[in-house]
């Protein structure tokens, strides 16, 4: 195993970097050319100069309070603070003089005579920047000690010397699962508090006291770790010098010796991460500081919930059974391989070429995505191929691409840095998207202003030094109405950039939309009835956006899981082009993908319509390419959607699927009905980590890889190509793309791939959006954001600079037509879901990891005024139901949604919100309504009968003969 | 009797607060109006303080912690501020503490049982020159002993 070999310097500068005119220097004799505004210390550190520190981290703005970077400068007295001390032309600086070296050394004697000497058991031994300053400033002894006998100033020894208990001595705090406090080796040097403040934005850390009684402190005086705000994003315990905040894994498992640099597989911000090792055994994962996407950011999930890759109930044997009522049966690969292949292919002879399809994973690689689906259609021979994007963000790609002519956002994640109006539409990226979330906060902070349009008050709209301009709670399903009505301001009170729509869009196809959107009936005062929104208030957000300067829109599944999803996002990128909001740093239309690589998973033609690079199969000069790359002809018919298969089941017409990395039972709507699908085939194979809950209805299981024992790419939601390494070998045996080459060959395909390079290969030769990615050049850049080809050789960070990619920009008409899913008598309530921070998707990964002490299981937020003439009092069992099911958990009380509105997350199966959920979806892409569904909440006792039963079932479907 | 926290009604706290949002840096005003109303900043008033300025628990009680006179309970009816700093150490403020902290059979911030007096240790008054040095009640008094310190306790306490 090679590790990656680092191409950029991984030094902490100790102060960030500065944009400005180059000012030239000279240190301790060397000149030093930087941009105004840098402080010396960086500039020394440009040079190759390390200046000691301790209070200074390069991803935080300079404190000047450990004294130990102190320098001399000539012409000036004293002995500045070189971190907090602005370059000057022609300044010289001394960091090494006598008087300098005397100083830092007895500012260090300092430090050392309020810590424990016991490096050698100390858990931050080997990387401790204490210690190695100690070393560097050259400290042999401590000449301050605790006279004998009497009581000693200090905060590590829990009794002084005279035997009494030491008051100011804390002992640990280990109530976070993931890391510790130990104040006892705090130096009081303020980097954790000020990486909550200025890199999470969640000020969860304060100085408590003054002087000598300084304590860094998590919240309030009585809270500990786990009870203060603290979101467990892990930057204190990255900025932190000492053990004093320190990863459990490290304490346990010693200091990692190696690092492989690869990419979260959580959400789709696609936090580039150094997975940290001794051997095969991962140590930690720490947030890389060079990748693009996070910037030296991490939450909670990728930096700390790993664990599931370890969990009891992972499955590392393939399993198979003949009928779904028997237990599984653990069996060998070749054997599972056997028995699939064969019942694969013996259900086409039977029932027909279309009888049987693949859904691909948003969570495995490209080169995963792209054989599953090359194993449809050129071994199956038929097109039907789908993926889990179908459910969350295939309005995105249907919706983008009809007006701009690419399916995907149109910034870099650094964009959000020069905006200054951002509207979030349906997110909640504290939760669903942390670390793009504090990129964002960074910029509220600097003053942008937000606006958030939501039926629920997600943390955004208000939270420590944040608060929106303005939060447009609407009803659930009636975005298009407010999304027209934006348009209606904007259009009638002349707002719009009239030169940025005669240049870069078709101007006919923009007054026909002008005169649509202009008409009284779409005005926020028309459709405030409807919507539920003060048209004051849509007004003059719809003005802020259009004149307030660089806007950017990021939405979410909020917009999309909707019978209008692509409606929605029609009338999003409306937004942006009658603003003149594309094209530059700090706008665009930006959807928040979900996993870390639905983005992938939809380039790489999982779509039944499309082959990779979204060109439609019925195009034969498109399918010629395959055709000549994969020697076999290609089916031009669209095959089946999602809903299609399992429909096509009920009727018997569909018999046979293999589902990789999904979960559709727990995750796709009307639970019900994707139950009646999958226990209507024949042959269900389940390619995944865990017996998840479809894998009840499965015949054949074959184990599937983590992102840690892999090779690959995933794609974020800025179309940024990122590198996954293997980091150890497969625990089940096999890389999940082998797998998927190993069943077809067992179904007679012979391919011959060796590594997912060679994949990348094909998939650069076949499609022209990746035409220049390759393995090396990952290598060399780190990352690349699609389109890359002979015209955007390094990749495209915007897109659209000077020109739609489909020419023209296109306005697209938006008409408001409510859901088929109204409240009435029986279900007057309108349910919306979400996720939270701590949970990701349908929690198979996250619920067995550590974080369930911050969410055990779903609960139902409801208003209390609908939860008062329920009599429902906040913890109660409630029951829930809507026209497709029902289910009972607890309830919260919380004005967070409105009156009318009630919310769940859908991340525990014992819950099963999907219960609920109709199979309403949207009309051009077949994306479910999740957001949307008329329910009734009543109180109750416990979990209903359908839980219980379905309980039952799921253990009885998981049951494993032991080895004989 | 050990005084109790006071429990002042949402309304009242609400007024205190929003009587001082307008000012630039309006946290330490807030406080300070809540230590003249209630003689200290209840535990319970500092979520509304905190919500109204949004900011967190966590910097709420970092500026609390950071002055010493904000309290968490009320003084007692009279302050005695014993200087502590290095002139009055030299000429026996320790003693002069020791005697009074003995007097009045309190610790070190502690409050009399009736309620009357409360010492507290500072750090310095500027009354070098006089020391060792006092503060009651907000006035300083200097060239303090034992004798002395009695006079003005038994001065406050009739």
């Amino acid at each position: 195993m090679k590790d990656f070999i680092i191409p950029w310097d991984d030094a902490d500068m100790g102060t960030p970097a500065r944009e400005g005119p180059p000012v030239t220097l000279t240190i301790d004799g060397f000149d030093v050319t930087v941009p105004e505004g840098t402080s010396v210390m960086r500039a020394a550190a440009e040079a190759g100069l390390q200046i000691p520190k301790l209070c200074a981290s390069d991803n935080m703005e300079a404190f000047g309070s450990c004294r130990l970077c102190a320098v001399e400068i000539e012409g000036r007295r004293g002995t500045p603070a070189s971190c907090t001390t602005p370059v000057t032309p022609g300044m010289v600086v001394h960091t090494q003089t006598p008087k300098i070296v005397k100083l830092r050394r007895s500012v260090m004697e300092l430090y050392i005579s309020d810590h424990p000497l016991d490096c050698l058991t100390c858990s931050a031994n080997g990387d401790c920047e204490l210690q190695d300053m100690a070393g560097m400033v050259g400290l042999r002894d401590v000449r301050y000690r605790a006279p004998a006998g009497r009581d000693a100033a200090n905060h590590f020894r829990t009794r002084d010397t005279s035997g009494q208990v030491n008051p100011a001595y804390i002992p640990k705090d280990e109530s976070n699962p993931y890391f510790t406090y130990d104040p006892a080796k705090c130096i009081v040097c303020s980097r954790c508090v000020r990486a909550c403040d200025e890199v999470q934005g969640t000020f969860a850390l304060t100085i408590e006291g003054r002087g000598f009684d300084s304590r860094v402190s998590f919240g309030a005086r009585t809270d500990d770790a786990l009870a203060s705000d603290c979101v467990s994003c892990g930057a204190c315990v990255q900025a932190c010098p000492t053990a004093t905040l320190q990863e459990k894994s490290v304490i346990e498992l010693g200091t990692p010796q190696r690092s492989v640099i690869t990419t979260c597989a959580y959400c789709g911000v696609g936090c580039s991460f150094k997975a940290e090792l001794n051997g095969d055994r991962l140590v930690r994962m720490v947030p890389y500081k060079h990748g693009k996407a996070n910037r030296g950011h991490s939450c909670v999930k990728g930096r700390f919930a790993y664990g599931y890759a370890n969990h009891k109930d992972r499955i590392l044997n393939p399993m198979i059974r003949d009928r779904i009522d028997q237990p599984w049966r653990e069996v060998g690969w070749d054997e599972a391989l056997t028995f699939a292949a064969r019942r694969m292919r013996g259900l086409q002879d039977r029932y027909g070429r279309n009888s049987i399809g693949v859904i691909t994973s948003s969570r495995s690689t490209n080169e995963e995505t792209y054989l599953v689906q090359k194993l449809a259609r050129a071994v199956f021979r038929n097109n039907n191929t789908d993926t889990c994007a179908r459910v969350c963000h295939s309005p995105t790609g249907y919706g983008l691409g009809q007006a701009f002519g690419t399916s995907a956002g149109t910034q870099d994640f650094d964009s959000v840095a020069h905006a200054d109006v951002v509207v979030v539409i349906g997110a909640n990226p504290t939760d669903g998207h942390p670390v793009f979330a504090s990129r964002l906060k960074k910029r509220l902070r600097q003053g942008a202003r937000l606006i958030v349009i939501d039926p629920r008050r997600i943390d955004l709209v208000k939270s420590p030094h944040i608060r929106a301009a303005h939060h447009l709670p609407l009803r659930p399903g009636t975005n298009v109405a407010v999304v027209t009505a934006m348009a209606h301001v904007i259009v009638t009170e002349g707002l719009m950039d009239q030169a940025f729509i005669r240049e870069r869009c078709d101007w006919d196809e923009f007054q026909d939309y002008a005169a649509f959107v202009a008409d009284p009936r779409h005005s926020p005062e028309a459709t405030a009835m409807l919507t539920g929104v003060n048209p004051d208030d849509l007004r003059a957000a719809a003005r802020l956006y259009a004149t307030g300067g660089n806007g950017a829109i990021y939405y979410g599944l909020g917009v999309t899981e909707h019978s209008q999803g692509s409606t929605t996002v029609m009338g999003i990128a409306n937004l942006a082009m009658l603003t003149g909001n594309i094209g530059r740093p700090g706008v665009g239309v930006n959807p928040l993908r979900g996993q870390n690589n639905v983005q992938g998973s939809c380039d790489m033609g999982s779509f039944p319509h499309e082959l990779p690079g979204y060109r439609h199969v019925k195009n034969p000069d498109v399918r010629a390419i395959f055709e000549e790359a994969w020697g076999v002809p290609i089916d031009p018919e669209p095959g089946l959607r999602i809903p299609n298969m399992l429909d096509a089941a009920v009727e018997g017409t569909f018999k046979g699927l293999y589902c990789q990395g999904e979960d559709i039972l727990q995750s796709d709507p009307d639970t019900k009905h994707v139950a009646a699908g999958l226990a209507a085939m024949e042959c269900v194979i389940v390619h995944d980590l865990f017996l998840n809950e479809t894998a009840n209805y499965a015949h054949v299981f074959l184990p599937g890889s983590t992102f840690l024992e892999k090779d690959g790419t995933f794609t974020n939601a800025e179309r940024r190509i990122n590198r996954v390494r293997r980091v150890m070998a497969p625990r089940n045996g096999y890389a999940d793309w082998e797998v998927t080459q190993l069943l077809a060959n067992a179904m007679g395909a012979g391919w011959t791939y060796t590594h997912p390079a060679q994949i990348m290969d094909e998939i650069a030769a076949t499609t022209p959006s990746f035409a220049g990615v390759d393995y090396a050049l990952l290598e060399e850049k780190g990352s690349v954001q699609w389109p890359c080809n002979e015209a955007h050789p390094e990749g495209t960070p915007l897109m659209h600079v000077d020109g739609f990619v489909r020419g023209r920009g296109r306005f697209i008409v938006t008409e408001y037509v409510a859901t088929d899913e109204r409240t009435g008598p029986r279900f007057p309530l309108l349910l919306t879901t979400g996720r939270i921070l701590s949970q990701y998707n349908v929690g198979a990964q996250t619920r067995r990891t550590e974080n369930v002490v911050w969410h055990a299981e779903d609960v139902l937020e409801i208003h209390p005024h609908d939860a008062e003439v329920r009599g429902v009092s906040d913890g109660d069992w409630v029951h829930l139901a809507s026209r497709a099911g029902e289910t009972s958990l607890r309830a919260v009380l919380t004005d967070r949604v409105s009156p009318g509105v009630v919310y769940t997350t859908f991340h525990h199966p014992d819950t099963q919100a999907n219960v609920i959920t109709t199979d309403y979806s949207d009309w051009a892409t077949n994306c479910p309504e999740y957001k949307v569904t008329a329910v009734q909440v009543r109180l109750s006792n416990g979990p209903t009968d359908w839980q219980e039963g379905y309980n039952a079932h799921a253990e009885r479907a998981r049951r494993i003969l032991a080895a004989e | 009797m050990t005084p109790h926290a006071p429990a002042p009604r949402p309304d009242d706290v609400a007024a205190i607060v929003s009587a001082h949002l307008h000012l630039e840096g309006p946290l330490l005003p807030i406080l300070h109006a809540f230590q003249t109303e209630y003689g200290c900043v209840p535990e319970n008033v500092r979520p509304a303080i905190a919500a109204a300025l949004n900011i967190t628990a966590a910097e709420l009680h970092g500026v609390m912690s950071f002055y010493h006179d904000f309290r968490d309970m009320p003084a007692g009816r009279h302050v005695l501020k014993i200087c502590r700093a290095e002139a009055c150490q030299s000429v026996g403020s320790d003693d002069l503490a020791a005697s009074a902290l003995a007097r009045l059979g309190v610790e070190w911030h502690g409050t009399t049982q009736d309620g009357a007096v409360t010492v507290e240790p500072v750090y310095c008054l500027g009354l070098c020159a006089c020391a060792p040095a006092v503060m009651i009640d907000g006035k300083v008094r200097g060239r303090m002993d034992a004798a002395r310190l009695d006079a003005v306790l038994d001065e406050v306490r009739t």
